[in-house]
């Protein structure tokens, strides 16, 4: 049978990206039990995943993750959240191995994912997300002499192309849908933000020769059984271009799951919060992309204020209230820059698969008036991912909002549902 | 563990380096990780565990999501069919 533990905390983080380390870090300054519980095989979330010496940010990540490792902070990775049985506990489990963890303050740092969107031929493998071919090649694939195509939207198209580059790739071109005319209000706007300047310098060189193209999106990908190539729009031209793999996305989506089933409010998508990150369930802090799409640094901040705010050190948190103002202007300029254009809801033809998991063709949703209807009578969002992919898909396509979250979170297995503790075994020190 | 090794994809030999995931053994073989609903052969998406694309049989044991797991000596991966 499976191993089942309980653990205490004074604060507990779920997440290991920047948000939840910086959070982690910062409340066990104050001498109190603290854990973080993460997925992912080390923290590090999936920008500094990798390790510490790749990347426009690796000082960053490597001195915070060196003051996790310092901050006597219980580190659980490979654990996934699954359910929330009752007020204070929430339930992870690992390969096999279940966690009851219980807290007096929870901070979720539950990051972000890509958003795809669905057009046909995006199904075939070695289509991924750009961010999820990135970190395929962080885990080993490689990447010399490989032709990949970078598309979709946002700021991590150019950081996937310089990295892929980095490793041998060659990039025919990357796709941008939105208009040069945003990104140069972007271009402007950025000089109130000059670090993010050096970074997009940095980025500028290690690309330069690269073919960047505006106004700019897949219509389609082509192949047999794999990728083979792709067919792309430009300012109201078609061309096809050759490669290995498409690395497309469109920009974030919060993970704001975990949240929603605490019962915490949303806005727009996004999880609300107050001045000191915290939201509208007592005990329950938010830091990083839940709260807004605003990259590294302000997750870092935010991270921070969760930390010391969920440790009773309200001044100090206050003192960051500025900076984290300054991020936040820099996170509504680029939800402004690359907001999608609609063109993009007329890519999926009627047998393209908007879901994934149970292969729901467009054909068949479009004739339903919302999610949960389209749920109902087709599967759509009932397979493994839960609605992950295909919801915010959907969201964009047919305006449908999401419905409420039920446990488990995550398809966890049944044995895993049912463990009861059989023995407790008694944690000295630090668990990896 | 060595710094390099081989797994078995489908019957395959493939080598890997240590601390490569399943997901890039199985990309490196040119084999789907599972075959959809439909029928039609799928590899990883989103590269962190949340779209369920990638997962295969390892080691016999089957829906499992090969981006989160990483490559062991000796290991048998197969399609999820």
């Amino acid at each position: 049978m499976n191993n089942y533990s309980r653990e205490q905390f004074d604060v507990l983080v779920v997440g290991g990206g920047p948000a939840g380390i910086a959070a982690a870090v910062r409340a066990a300054e104050s001498g109190v039990r603290v854990g973080v519980v993460d997925e992912n095989v080390v923290p590090g979330g999936q920008i500094w995943r990798g390790g510490p010496s790749e990347g426009p940010h690796s000082s960053d990540a490597s001195s915070w993750l060196l003051r996790l490792k310092k901050a006597g902070v219980i580190v659980l990775c490979g654990k996934r959240v699954f359910h929330h049985p009752e007020a204070g506990v929430i339930m992870a489990e690992g390969l096999d191995d279940v966690w009851e963890l219980s807290y007096r303050n929870l901070v979720l740092a539950t990051g972000a994912r890509e958003r795809f969107l669905p057009f046909p031929g995006w199904t075939l493998p070695n289509v991924m997300g750009a961010g999820g071919l990135q970190a395929l090649v962080k885990s080993g694939l490689p990447a010399q002499g490989k032709r990949v195509v970078v598309a979709g939207t946002g700021p991590l198209l150019l950081a996937v192309a310089a990295y892929l580059r980095q490793h041998g790739a060659e990039i025919p071109l990357i796709c941008e849908q939105t208009s040069w005319r945003r990104l140069a209000r972007f271009g402007m706007s950025l000089m109130s933000h000059p670090g993010k300047i050096t970074q997009g310098l940095q980025l500028k060189r290690d690309i330069a020769g690269v073919p960047f193209e505006a106004n700019s999106w897949i219509i389609a990908a082509h192949g047999e059984k794999a990728l083979e190539g792709v067919t792309v729009s430009h300012a109201g031209r078609t061309g096809v271009i050759k490669c290995d793999y498409l690395a497309c996305g469109f920009h974030l989506v919060p993970n704001t799951e975990l949240a929603i089933l605490l019962g915490c409010r949303t806005r727009n998508g996004y999880v609300q919060v107050n001045d000191l990150q915290q939201t509208t369930v007592e005990g329950i802090l938010c830091a990083g992309e839940p709260t807004g799409i605003g990259g590294v640094d302000l997750a870092l901040i935010e991270g921070q204020i969760a930390g010391l705010a969920a440790t009773g050190r309200t001044s100090e948190a206050q003192a960051l209230f500025p900076k984290r103002e300054r991020f936040r202007r820099f996170a509504r300029l680029l939800d402004a820059t690359f907001c999608l254009r609609s063109e993009l809801r007329s890519l999926p033809s009627p047998d393209t698969l908007i879901c994934r998991c149970e292969d729901v063709p467009y054909s068949r949703l479009r004739e339903h008036t919302s999610w949960r209807s389209a749920k109902l009578h087709t599967r759509c969002g009932m397979g493994p991912c839960q609605g992950r992919i295909c919801g915010p898909a959907t969201q964009f396509l047919f305006k449908w909002n999401p419905d409420s979250v039920r446990p488990p979170l995550f398809p966890a297995r049944v044995e895993l549902l049912a463990a009861q503790p059989q023995s407790i075994p008694e944690v000295t020190g630090e668990i990896q | 563990m060595p710094s390099e090794f081989t797994v078995r994809v489908n019957g395959a030999l493939v080598s890997v380096s240590a601390g490569a995931t399943v997901a890039v053994a199985m990309v490196i073989a040119g084999q789907p990780c599972r075959n959809s609903v439909m029928g039609e052969p799928r590899g990883p998406l989103c590269g962190m565990g949340i779209c369920f694309e990638c997962r295969a049989v390892v080691n016999g044991i089957p829906h499992s999501r090969t981006c989160q797991l990483l490559c062991e000596p000796d290991m048998e991966v197969k399609t999820d069919e």
